[in-house]
This record gives C-alpha cells, sequence and structure tokens, in this order.
C-alpha cells in the first residue's frame, strides 16, 4: 500500500489569539502553530497500517514555522518519505490547499496508483472554508469519506473497510476501493511519542525533498468582514477562596439539593 | 425578491436530526427577511415519511431511492448539484455534523461556489446576508460574507433553537426524479456503540474530565470522588482519545448526551463539541485554571483553581459532612 499522509500547521489554540491590525486575520506576529490535531491521527493511523500491511508513508507538509521538525518526528515514527512544499500562500484557506496538494499528485512519477490510500485530518479549526479532504477528492476524481475512526485493508489490497462516526457513539461501515481519500478524526490507537533524542538521529540520517508550488488562482472565496472574540457568557457564579473554602460551598450546595449520601 | 434557500434535511436511522429543525427555523427567518422562497430537500431511503414534518418550509422536494440508504458526500452533493440548477436556489444550508461532512465541500467545488463553515449565526444588513462563523475551537468569531448572499452554508450543530423549526403546517411536497449517480463507497452496517461497563446516560451523577487531567495516573483521584458521590466518571474527547477511558464514556458531539442531575467537570474547557453532550444537566460545577475558559459559560458554580488542589480537599469535605 502506498500511504500518503497531507499534513497542515494550525494556530496552537493554547496559546492566546491575537486579532492583526487589519482586523481580518491573526497577528502572525503572535502567532504560535502546530500541526493539527486530527492530521496527527491521521499520521497514526497510516503507521499502524504500514506496521500492519507493509508499504510506504509519505509525508507532505505545507510549509510553515517548525514543519520540518513536524517531517523528522514523522520520520522518526517510521514514515519513509518526506516532501515539504514551499511557497508564498498566506490566508490560504482549503479549496486552495487541496489543489496545492492535488498538484503534489499531479507530476508524473506521482500518479496515484491502484495502492494508494491518501490520509488527511478529517478537519481543522481553521477550516473557514471547507474541510481539504473533499475537496482533494474532488480534484483527483476518488472516493472519500470524512470522520474515519478505523481502516481495514482487504487481502488483495484492493478494497478497504472504514469506520465512520455519526453521534452518540453510533458508527458506520463502509467499504470502496483504492485509491481513495479519506479524513481521519481519530486513529485506532492513540498517537505515538518519539523521544526527542531519536528526532535528532533520524535528522542526521533523512532529507526532507522541497517542492515549489505556486499559488492557486481564480477561486470563489468568500469575504471576511473581521474577527472579534466572542463575549464570556460569565453565568457561572464563582466559588471564591482556597480549595478547601470552594469545596465547603460545593459541599454545600450538594446538600442543599440532596445531591449527598447518594 | 431573492432567489431561493435551500436546506438539505439530514437523518439518521429513519429519525430527522435536530440540525434540521436549526437549519430550517434559521432559513425561515432568514427567507422571510430577505422576501425568499424557503426549500428542503430529503434523499434518502424510505423517507417519504419525514416530510410530514417539515411544514416550516415552503416546498418540501423529497427523493426516496432503495440506492440512497446513507448515501456518500459525492451522491449527496450530485443531487443537491442538480436541484439547485433546476429550482434556481442561490444558498444551500447543510449540517456540520458528522453525518453531513464532506458533502458542502463537494457541493461547493461543482456549483464553483464558495463554502462557509462553523456558520453560528446569520443576520441581514443592509440587504447582505453576514454569516458569524466560529474559528479555532470557538476562540474567535468570524463575521463573513458571499459575494451576492450565493454560496454553501454549514451550520454548527447547536447554533440555533430546533423549536423554531418545528410546525404542525401541512407542507407541500413534490416528488423529484434525479438520477442517482452510482458510486463506489458502499454502506455496509450501523455499528452500535459498545454496551460500555457503565451507561453514562443513565446516571445521577457524573464527574467528567478532561485534558487537564493530564495522566491516566490521575483518574484513581476523580475515581474516588465519583464513589463519594455515588456517580461515574465520563470524559472529553482528548482522554477517550489517548484511551485512558473507554469510548462509552465520552461526552460530546460524537460521544453521549447526557442529562444527569449533577455534572462535575474537571480540566475540560467547554468546547462547542463537548457542550453539546452535557449542557441540559442539572446543576453543573466546573473547575478549570482558566477563568476564561467556556465551560464557565454553561457551569452554574465555577471553581477557578487547581483540579489537583481542589480534588482532595473535596473529597475530603464529601466524607467528613
Ligand atoms: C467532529 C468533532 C467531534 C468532536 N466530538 C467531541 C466529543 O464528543 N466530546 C468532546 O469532549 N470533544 C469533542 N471534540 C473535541 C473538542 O473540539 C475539543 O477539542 C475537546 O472537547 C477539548 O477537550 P478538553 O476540554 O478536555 O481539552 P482542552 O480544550 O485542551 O482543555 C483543557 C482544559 O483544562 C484546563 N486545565 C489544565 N490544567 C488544569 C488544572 N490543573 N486544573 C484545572 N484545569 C486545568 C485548561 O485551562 C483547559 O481549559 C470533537 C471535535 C470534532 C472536530
Amino acid at each position: 500500500m502506498d500511504i500518503f499522509v497531507l499534513l497542515k500547521m494550525v494556530p496552537d489554540v493554547v496559546e492566546e489569539l491575537v486579532i492583526g491590525e487589519n482586523g481580518k486575520s491573526l497577528d502572525p506576529q503572535m502567532l504560535r502553530v502546530k500541526l493539527s490535531d486530527p492530521d496527527e491521527h491521521a499520521l497514526e493511523q497510516a503507521i499502524l497500517l504500514k506496521e500492519k500491511h507493509k508499504g510506504t508513508v509519505t509525508v507532505v507538509a505545507m510549509e510553515a514555522p517548525e514543519v520540518d521538525e513536524i517531517l523528522f518526528t514523522a520520520f522518526a515514527k517510521g514514515a519513509d518519505n518526506a516532501v515539504k512544499l514551499t511557497g508564498d500562500w498566506t490566508g490560504i484557506q482549503a479549496p486552495s490547499i487541496a489543489r496545492l496538494f492535488a498538484s503534489y499528485f499531479s507530476s508524473a512519477n506521482r500518479q496515484l496508483g491502484s495502492q494508494a490510500l491518501v490520509l488527511l485530518g478529517s478537519q481543522a479549526i481553521d477550516d473557514l472554508e471547507g474541510e481539504v479532504a473533499p475537496y482533494l477528492a474532488e480534484l483527483l476524481g476518488v472516493p472519500y469519506i470524512g470522520v474515519v475512526t478505523g481502516i481495514r485493508l482487504d487481502e488483495e489490497n484492493k478494497k478497504i473497510m472504514v469506520m465512520k462516526e455519526f453521534a452518540g457513539g453510533l458508527r458506520g461501515e463502509f467499504e470502496l476501493p483504492l485509491p481513495a481519500v479519506l479524513g481521519v478524526q481519530a486513529a485506532e490507537k492513540p498517537p505515538r511519542y518519539v523521544p526527542v533524542a531519536k528526532v535528532r538521529s533520524v535528522m542526521k540520517s533523512s532529507h526532507v525533498e522541497t517542492l515549489e508550488v505556486p499559488p492557486p488562482e481564480g477561486i470563489a472565496g468568500l469575504s471576511i468582514d473581521r474577527l472579534f472574540t466572542p463575549e464570556a457568557a460569565g453565568k457561572a457564579e464563582m466559588l471564591e477562596g482556597a480549595p478547601e473554602e470552594a469545596s465547603a460551598r460545593i459541599v454545600e450546595i450538594l446538600a442543599e439539593r440532596g445531591l449527598l449520601g447518594r | 425578491m431573492q432567489e431561493p434557500i435551500l436546506v438539505l434535511a439530514e437523518h439518521l436511522k429513519g429519525e430527522l436530526a435536530d440540525i434540521t429543525f436549526e437549519m430550517l427555523g434559521a432559513a425561515r427567518k432568514l427567507a422571510d427577511q430577505l422576501k425568499a422562497p424557503l426549500y428542503t430537500a430529503v434523499f434518502g431511503k424510505d423517507v417519504a415519511p419525514l416530510t410530514s414534518q417539515l411544514g416550516v418550509a415552503d416546498s418540501v422536494f423529497v427523493l426516496d431511492h432503495p440506492q440512497l440508504d446513507m448515501p456518500s458526500a459525492d451522491v449527496a452533493a450530485g443531487l443537491l448539484k442538480k436541484l439547485v440548477e433546476q429550482k434556481g436556489v442561490s444558498l444551500v444550508l447543510i449540517g456540520g455534523t458528522n453525518v453531513s461532512a464532506g458533502i458542502g465541500p463537494r457541493l461547493s467545488f461543482r456549483l464553483n461556489l464558495p463554502f462557509v463553515n462553523f456558520c453560528r449565526n446569520i443576520r441581514v444588513e443592509n440587504g447582505s446576508t453576514i454569516f458569524t462563523s466560529q474559528l479555532f475551537g470557538g476562540k474567535i468569531l468570524s463575521d463573513v460574507r458571499l459575494p451576492e448572499n450565493r454560496g454553501v452554508v454549514s451550520v454548527y450543530p447547536g447554533s440555533f433553537a430546533a423549536d423554531a423549526g418545528r410546525s404542525d403546517k401541512k407542507p407541500s411536497v413534490e416528488k423529484v426524479d434525479l438520477p442517482v449517480e452510482e458510486t463506489k463507497i458502499v454502506f455496509k452496517r450501523y455499528i452500535e456503540p459498545e454496551a460500555g461497563d457503565i451507561d453514562i446516560t443513565k446516571q445521577d451523577i457524573l464527574i467528567s474530565i478532561g485534558r487537564g487531567i493530564v495522566s491516566a495516573d490521575n483518574i484513581a483521584m476523580v475515581e474516588e470522588l465519583a464513589r463519594a458521590l455515588g456517580g461515574a466518571v465520563c470524559a472529553s474527547r482528548p482522554v477517550i482519545d489517548q484511551g485512558w477511558l473507554p469510548l462509552s464514556r465520552q461526552v460530546g458531539k460524537s460521544g453521549m448526551t447526557v442529562k444527569p442531575k449533577l455534572y462535575m467537570s474537571f480540566g475540560v474547557s467547554g468546547a462547542p463539541e463537548h457542550v453539546e453532550g452535557m449542557k441540559d444537566a442539572g446543576l453543573i460545577i466546573s473547575v478549570n485554571t482558566d477563568p476564561n475558559a467556556p465551560i464557565f459559560g454553561v457551569s452554574h458554580y465555577g471553581v477557578c483553581a487547581d483540579l489537583f488542589d481542589v480534588l482532595p480537599a473535596l473529597v475530603e469535605k464529601i466524607k467528613t459532612h
């Protein structure tokens, strides 16, 4: 199986997000980025599939601060090839990102074969104009399923069985042929951890290929009026004081409502 | 007069989903403001009986077809595209749910119209429609516009009142005859949630933990509190994804919807996907180190403190009560 994992970085929401002077985007100076969580799961799922069925894992990432570290970490986890797409694409959105990734597959030696499986995160927190995976499936003309939480391959490596999440713990099983594009919501196992030392040693022995891709043009987009921070709902009555005091208040509240001694 | 607005009715296992009524309510208001007709479309297998609940729309288009049992995103997008073109629709609303994932982008691609994701509010200003989308997990909101009010909008679940989309009015139903495209994706079966060790939807008291719990080793402390109160432990998605608790304990969009008498959360930020599953609990008490954590917006009482200080103090106070 030839597995491709397409990665993108997103703002790290653990940090405070600062809106830039134009009022329409985040201040790039104040921005810290991290690998999108579902993308990390897509990578883990790819490595799990490789361990089970052999094949190769190629990670393709859009240029961004600290993305090299992400790519070397992918090597350390078991990826075979890494590619960095470079270019100027500030404020780029999913319809265009999908075209960047599609252009990677358009050169002669990279066309999707009958064993190809393309994995992306099912969605990202900055997907204002939609998710990348379905756009990419349109461009590549292959089947797509999103919100995937499990993938099995049949013996002949031709079909995959995919688990998709609905709601309330209900899931559905689907069968589809390769090549295919899947949006991964969660890998079958939590993403593995690799020690920094291993990543460092991989840096010496592996090579990240770079590929310059011009920004796509002529895509119908929406227009952003402004970004703003939501008003805090501020509904809760805050219980002040040391943990002991707050705990004593909680116990009182529970007792008043008959929620103790059950 | 503006061109028609179309809502894609979502259904699962023979029932219309709440998101359908949320969208219908929001779209009704918008259609009235813009003086546009409101349409809704239902595609699926054995879906004709569902149309009777869709009276809020001016016209209901139904396609009941044996091949449309759980249609894939490309099939649904193909049908929608034809309907949009036939009926001259300008704006399409689709649920931002797992069930409908991927339909919107595919449709927007095929119509070459922009797509608005994560839509939480819609308003009209000087004849132009403004959509408010959430970004970065709800930390930022964004007002956006569609050129000529044309496009595809994904509505974030829980953003609008579902009641506004329900009506006893008898709808005007039209059967549409659209060709159903072949697809390579075959729906095999549903997989029901594993009956977990504990059914969290049946508990009166739930103690919920989030990423703030840091490691699986710390769950023992929470279990002690749950025992002291006679409740069970549940969690946000990251805790489940780490494998620290079984899937049956997940609360939220892709987990369970719970309505206990008491919901106490520790180190849960209160992302919309989590809140969706617990906001109707009788009493919500939350502990979080971040005074601005959105969980405080849905809680009755809040404690801004380190959960590792509050947990032992609380267990102690309960035991000595
Ligand atoms: C399609 C989809 C479906 C999803 N379904 C679900 C779902 O069903 N359920 C769900 O929960 N999520 C779901 N999510 C994920 C959701 O978006 C959030 O990422 C998730 O709910 C965040 O979990 P959290 O609050 O535990 O973690 P975080 O958002 O990381 O929050 C951790 C919180 O802990 C606090 N904290 C840290 N340390 C301490 C401490 N020592 N003491 C006190 N507080 C502390 C922090 O201040 C922070 O607020 C879904 C997402 C998607 C895209």
